[in-house]
């Protein structure tokens, strides 16, 4: 009896200090995570979308909530006078979990102006060259919010990349929910960025 | 004990160097080992790892019944792993993208249960301390070798954290064409093979 006590409160000692040590660390480091995550994902990934930009997209960012999701959106003036605006949206059924897509849309005549991957945990060589080699994502380039972005095999007109189906699925589908998430929410995006 | 001290240290630098000796933890050496840095950047990781983890559970050794010693010891250790895996995200973001999901693998590396089961839960606290640093040095030391076989044959060249390449392998054969071979997996378990060999040939004498 007196065995089984000590059991149960070292056990529980320990997995509450570490608890406390691991949630003490974590809200500590949170602000850098996602300014660095910003910095080596999101802001090269806005770089290659947008090319110069006239503003600065990480201070102008606002965000909107939609089903329960905060997205965060960033607004940028193009070097030929339109306004656009980037987010990321998550596809869901990668290899190695959700693949992260950013979006940038042209405002003014709602095309897509580019997108690129960018979490992610593919497998190197193969689903990994939907981020390494932008020639797949070059295919999001101005298509409009009414094509249709699946991949072709799903009725769609994008191709897949050779030996990545299912990477390939998984970004056009995040591309799907980056059409449907702009043509919500355009009435507010448009309030937010004036 | 200073005596003691120094041969717990050094004994995982040589006599029970990890990959080649004991042959553990396998699973690290031969996914990341893809360049030197990835090697160091691993090392470095369990190293931190394996040094609180044997601290703590020496610590507690007295405390810890030992019919849960097991479970009490995972949870020091993935308290370890998670702390590492944070303050890397935060800090050395481009080095988590290369390790990936190997840094959480931390976790299960039966090295670090290895020390904490046979070494610190026996020993003192200081005793421990110097076990985690040896073997973690000589871990950290194996990979960024294995790293350096496979970067230069692989690849031609060996980078560390960005810049231009601080070797290269054309300097000392002109017209020498990268042997990419190396740097996929099964090139790592031939040149782990081979180092193994070469060990077991320098040991024997």
């Amino acid at each position: 009896m007196r065995e089984m006590i000590s059991m149960i409160v070292v056990l529980t000692a320990l997995t509450a200090v570490s608890g406390g040590l691991l949630a003490g660390i974590k809200s500590g480091t949170e602000n850098r995570i996602e300014e660095q995550i910003f910095k080596f994902q999101l802001a090269p990934a806005m770089n290659d979308i947008f090319g110069e930009v006239e503003n600065e997209p990480a201070k102008e960012q606002f965000q909107i909530e939609y089903e329960g999701m905060i997205y965060k959106f960033y607004p940028a003036k193009l070097e030929d006078g339109s306004t656009a605006v980037a987010f990321e949206t998550k596809g869901k059924g990668g290899y190695g979990g959700d693949v992260g897509l950013m979006v940038g849309i042209n405002i003014d005549n709602d095309q897509i102006v580019a997108a690129r991957v960018t979490t992610h945990s593919e497998t190197p060589g193969l689903g990994a060259r939907a981020k390494d080699d932008p020639e797949f994502v070059t295919q999001f380039t101005d298509k409009s919010m009414d094509n249709n972005l699946n991949l072709k095999k799903n009725g769609g007109e994008i191709d897949a990349m050779s030996g990545a189906t299912i990477t390939s699925t998984a970004v056009s589908l995040a591309a799907v929910q980056a059409q449907n998430l702009y043509k919500k929410l355009k009435p507010e995006i448009l309030k937010q960025i004036k | 004990m200073a005596q003691s001290l120094a041969k717990e240290f050094t004994k995982g630098l040589w006599a029970e160097i990890p990959p080649f000796r004991l042959v553990l933890g396998l699973c690290p050496t031969l996914a990341v080992t893809k360049s030197v840095e990835n090697g160091i950047g691993m090392g470095v990781a369990t190293t931190f790892v394996l040094v609180f983890a044997n601290l703590l559970v020496s610590l507690l050794r007295n405390v810890i019944p030992s019919k849960v010693r097991i479970a009490c010891y995972v949870v020091i250790i993935a308290t370890f792993v998670t702390i590492v895996e944070l303050v890397m995200q935060a800090y050395t973001y481009e080095l988590f993208l290369k390790l990936g999901i190997f840094i959480p693998l931390i976790v299960v590396n039966c090295i670090v249960l290895g020390r904490a089961e046979a070494f610190a839960s026996k020993n003192g606290p200081v005793l421990s301390i110097a076990d985690g640093l040896g073997i973690g040095i000589g871990f950290t030391l194996s990979l960024a070798a294995l790293g350096a076989v496979r970067e230069i044959i692989g690849a031609g060249t060996i980078t560390i954290w960005g810049g231009t390449p601080v070797f290269e392998m054309v300097n000392i054969f002109p017209g020498y064409n990268p042997f990419a071979f190396m740097v996929e997996a099964p090139g790592a378990f031939i040149a782990l093979g081979l180092m193994l060999a070469a060990m077991n040939l320098i040991g024997s004498k």
